[in-house]
């Protein structure tokens, strides 16, 4: 009897952390899907040429999918991981961001330095907005006052004013800004420059910088710390940058932006996402061809689970 | 209310120097200047002759640069000057450029560039280098010309990085008739030197005209008779360096300036965002970018950099901030690339790329240095007389 309340609330137990990632492979045209508690790559399924930004419906039914070399975002059910639609994201889409509402979608497109802005419901391009050469990292504040898109060989990052749909102020960084993450509060904004080595946090409110980080590791020459993947939790305690070709997650203070840690993870460390309740986080490691899982708690590496070639973004569904 | 209107005052100041920046730009005119080229001879028709090499990647720049500069209230200008075959480079130079720009890319040969750098006032025009791989020109102390493509002393080290990787330490020297070949040979051997290879043999190629040669049977019988892990040619302009592959006695691969090649760029290359200027170039140009297109648009790019960090179009803040420590130029090579002061060489990792594959990348793994690994190609500072 023992025995079988024992089973029982295991059954529970792993039912309440019952929890799926999906991970986009550039080079197998494939995406992946993980059972991290149990540490497994559950299956692979083909998903269209050259997947790379990933994101999750807020309703989290359907995945949003750039397949780049497809020049479409599909729109996959999360559940039977079916294609149901197509958006019209122009040529080449890398990286998107979605409203925090779920109704617009903002895509880069590298090759025309611009974004454009998609109906999500009516699947139809709205707009197109100039931006700097090579926009690649794109953000939208939790309260849906703005979009940034960071341009990779300009500089900048652009702000969108999601009412007008409009560019109301450029803000110059160190160079090859590659991605940005707002704090939850939408008050402050961490951007990440990838062959600077830095992470720049801003104030949303004045739009001005307020603190340039220098990331650097023992051992590692400066010119391998290049800084892409950055996420911070919901509580803003702490704030994580994936550091590319020195292979490690740098862990770091929200409260007094130091940088407290340095997580060993695969090759090539690109993108992170957390776990629904935010006691993991994921990388994507797009050279050994694994996800790291870090445990959030202890800050530390629990598991690699091999995936598949070129591991690229990474997203959660509880 | 003090606060208030305090606000009200800042935001309105802000908007005047924006309105300002519209109406008045900050203006950068940048010379390409370059002679016109005779198609030389070639092996077969496959790679057809290119006659704007290098005009097409600083167009490209430009561009690049003037997408930025819609947002910092910056124009960039492109000012063409090409000589005709005929003309006089070191003249037209005189003429048309000295005291009158300050930011020059010039893609000409050794010869004609010395002839502008002995011509020119450092404080009044910047050269950019496109056009030479020459070590001399590189032991010129100082950094009143900057060298944007890599030298032949840096592709020799790139090669022996990955063969010393490979273990392939015996190597077989064959070069032209060229005294480009000879300098690239020159390059070589200080590399096996450097990295402790061994040049078991070295044979000169000479053309001659008798009929009964053949690539079929002259490369055998050249390269019989001795062992050796690599053949390692230096054909700087392609007459026969492409006989060479499958001929050989023994069988060997072929590196140098055909087979296995050291370039700062190629068509192979895709990674670190590479394939979004490939693409960006082949759509707008019509062909496949070249090195000497991606020197001109690295000089240009170079500009514009520093133009939109220093916020100047001046060349007293814009060449010292090229020279310093701050600039990390982009390059779609996974590292950021910067100058170094001693001699003005751009310091960037070099393609090891196949006709259709990229095979390595240097600094080749496991190859340290103090400073920087971008340093263990080259001639580094210790090894010069520049300070």
């Amino acid at each position: 009897m023992k025995n079988i309340l024992w089973t029982l609330a295991l059954c529970a137990a792993v039912t309440a952390q019952a929890e799926t990632v999906y991970v986009t492979l550039e080079k197998d045209n494939a995406l992946a899907v993980v059972d991290p508690i149990a540490g497994k790559l559950t299956k692979t399924v083909p998903v269209g040429q050259r997947p790379r930004g990933i994101a999750i419906s807020p309703d989290n039914k359907f995945l949003y999918i750039a397949t780049s070399d497809d020049d479409t975002i599909k729109i996959i059910d999360a559940e039977t991981l079916e294609e149901v639609g197509r958006l019209p994201s122009g040529e080449d889409p890398e990286t998107f961001a979605v409203s925090p509402d779920g109704s617009l979608m903002f895509v880069s497109n590298e090759d025309d330095s611009q974004v454009t802005v998609i109906d999500v419901q009516e699947r139809k391009a709205i707009k197109e907005i100039k931006v700097g050469v090579e926009p690649e990292g794109i953000a939208a504040s939790p309260n849906g006052r703005w979009v940034i898109s960071a341009s990779e060989t300009t500089n900048m990052l652009h702000w969108i004013d999601t009412e007008s749909l409009a560019i109301v102020d450029n803000t110059l960084v160190d160079p090859r800004p590659r991605a940005l993450s707002f704090t939850a509060d939408s008050k402050f904004v961490w951007a990440t420059s990838e062959m600077a080595g830095t992470l720049t946090i801003l104030d949303a409110e004045t739009r001005q910088i307020i603190k340039n980080i220098k990331l650097e590791v023992p051992g590692v020459t400066f010119d391998k710390i290049q800084p892409v993947g950055v996420a911070i939790d919901k509580d803003n305690r702490w704030g994580y940058v994936a550091l590319g070709p020195a292979n490690r997650v740098a862990v770091i203070n929200a409260k007094t932006y130091e940088v407290e840690k340095f997580l060993l993870v695969g090759e090539r460390v690109w993108n992170l996402a957390f776990s629904p309740d935010q006691k993991r986080l994921y990388t994507t490691n797009g050279v050994s061809n694994d996800i790291s899982i870090i445990d959030l708690a202890s800050h530390k590496v629990t598991k690699s689970v091999g995936v598949g070639r070129y591991p690229w973004g990474v997203v959660a569904k509880p | 209310m003090i606060v208030r209107s305090l606000l009200l005052g800042i935001s309105m100041l802000s908007l005047t120097v924006f309105v300002a920046q519209a109406e008045q730009k900050q203006e950068i005119e940048i010379v390409y200047f370059t002679q016109e080229k005779i198609a030389p001879p070639a092996l077969s028709n496959l790679d057809p002759f290119i006659k704007d090499k290098g005009e097409l990647g600083a167009e490209l720049a430009i561009d690049d640069n003037n997408t930025t500069g819609q947002f910092t209230g910056q124009l960039y200008k492109l000012n063409k000057i090409i000589v005709p075959i005929d003309g006089d480079v070191a003249q037209e130079f005189n003429d048309k450029i000295a005291g009158k720009f300050s930011f020059v890319v010039a893609n000409l040969p050794v010869d004609d560039l010395l002839k502008i750098i002995d011509a020119n006032q450092p404080e009044q025009t910047l050269i950019f280098d496109t056009g030479t791989t020459d070590d001399s020109l590189r032991q010129r102390c100082g950094a009143d010309v900057l060298h944007i493509l890599p030298s032949r002393a840096m592709r020799a080290d790139a090669l022996a990085q990955y063969l010393l990787k490979k273990r392939w330490t015996k190597w077989f020297l064959v070069t032209g008739a060229s005294d480009e070949d000879k300098l690239f040979a020159a390059a070589i051997k200080r590399s096996a030197k450097r990295f402790g290879m061994k040049i078991v043999a070295e044979k000169a190629w000479d053309h001659t005209y008798d009929a009964r040669r053949t690539a079929q049977s002259d490369v055998p019988v050249f390269t019989q008779g001795v062992d050796y892990d690599i053949l390692i040619v230096a054909d700087e302009q392609g007459l026969f360096g492409e006989y060479l592959d499958y001929r050989t006695w023994i069988p060997r691969p072929v590196v140098g300036t055909q087979g296995l090649i050291a370039t700062s760029w190629h068509r192979t290359h895709e990674q670190w965002g590479a394939v979004q200027i490939q693409n960006r170039f082949k759509e707008q140009k019509g062909r496949w970018m070249e090195e000497a297109d991606y020197g001109a648009y690295l000089a240009i790019r170079a500009v514009g950099e520093a133009a939109t960090r220093t916020q100047s179009s001046q060349l007293n803040d814009i060449k010292p901030y090229l020279l310093s420590d701050k600039l990390t130029l982009q390059g779609y090579k996974g590292r950021p690339l910067s100058f170094r002061i001693w001699n003005g060489q751009l310091r960037q990792p070099l393609l090891l790329a196949a006709p259709r594959s990229l095979v390595a990348v240097a600094p080749i793994e496991g190859f340290l240095h103090p400073k920087t690994e971008l340093d263990t190609l080259g001639y580094d500072q210790p090894e010069t007389k520049c300070k």
